[in-house]
């Protein structure tokens, strides 16, 4: 990898039954992630994910383009919720770039949106190069 | 209802330490659908796990609604890589807190050690308590 690549869009799309899932998974059952009475009366547009399943899908991404390296730092600001319908789901799209390659660590340019919007403020990735296998 | 602004530098322990087990990994990977092997890698963003355990004690000791938090800001650092066999346990403590809005933002930092006491990992988060209009997830 060097600065500049240009890493292959991924397209997630996530369902209410997967925020099911990662609830179990994870251990957070916050009902704003399931029950969309709740979401509203607190604010929301209706049920979201999990800001986490969202970082948890950069994850995912960085490990697809960097055949699981290592990863040393892994972070986002949760700027713009994932509305996910009841019925279909919400796609998340996450491109990336390798921003550098510095004292043995890539550091990846990210950019997450769901229906054009970006969604993560400020991501983060860094993966040590030694256990890129890309 | 505001939360007590003396909470900063309060520090809140996970009430139980959590085995990396393969279940545990596999579930988590399966959820998110991480690739790899099952017990092979251990995604990333594993150690939420425990670091919400850890937020689910002070927001019990603090009587706050899980359903009136949303997630405004998380990030890990690791030390090194998590992995199957790992027993973990966290310490968060709060670092920060502002109100904007008619919500509070509160600041908080998490640290993941093993067994031997080593940091295995470190979090940061922002938790946005009474979302209102606030972003966050």
């Amino acid at each position: 990898m060097i600065a500049g690549d240009v890493l292959g869009t991924r397209t997630f799309t996530v369902t209410r039954a997967d925020l099911v899932a990662y609830a179990d998974a994870s251990g957070d059952h916050n009902p704003i992630h399931q029950d969309e009475d709740v979401a509203r009366s607190v604010g929301l547009p209706g049920v979201i994910a999990h800001g986490m399943y969202t970082l948890a899908l950069v994850g995912r991404a960085v490990a697809e383009w960097t055949g699981g390296a290592e990863v040393v730092d892994l972070g986002a600001k949760f700027t713009s919720p994932v509305v996910v319908p009841a019925e279909g789901g919400a796609e998340v799209v996450v491109g990336g770039t390798v921003k550098s390659v510095a004292d043995g660590l890539v550091t990846l340019a990210l950019e997450v949106t769901c229906e054009g919007q970006k969604v993560l403020g400020m991501p983060k990735a860094v993966v040590r190069e030694a256990t890129v296998r890309a | 209802m505001p939360v007590d602004p003396s909470l900063v530098g309060r520090e809140f322990p996970a009430p139980a330490p959590l085995s990396v087990t393969p279940e545990r990994v596999s579930a988590f990977a399966a959820a998110v659908g991480h690739p790899g092997e099952p017990g092979d890698a251990v995604p990333p963003t594993f150690p939420i796990v425990l670091a919400f355990d850890a937020m689910q004690a002070f927001l019990d000791a603090e009587a706050i609604d899980l359903h009136r938090i949303v997630h405004g800001e998380q990030r890990f650092a690791y030390a090194r890589p998590l992995a199957v066999g790992d027993e973990l346990a966290a310490t968060l403590t709060v670092t920060g807190l502002r109100q904007i809005g008619g919500a509070d933002i509160i600041a908080t930092a998490s640290e993941i050690t093993d067994a031997t006491g080593a940091v295995v990992c470190t979090g940061k988060a922002t938790l946005v308590h009474s979302a209102g209009s606030e972003a966050g997830q």
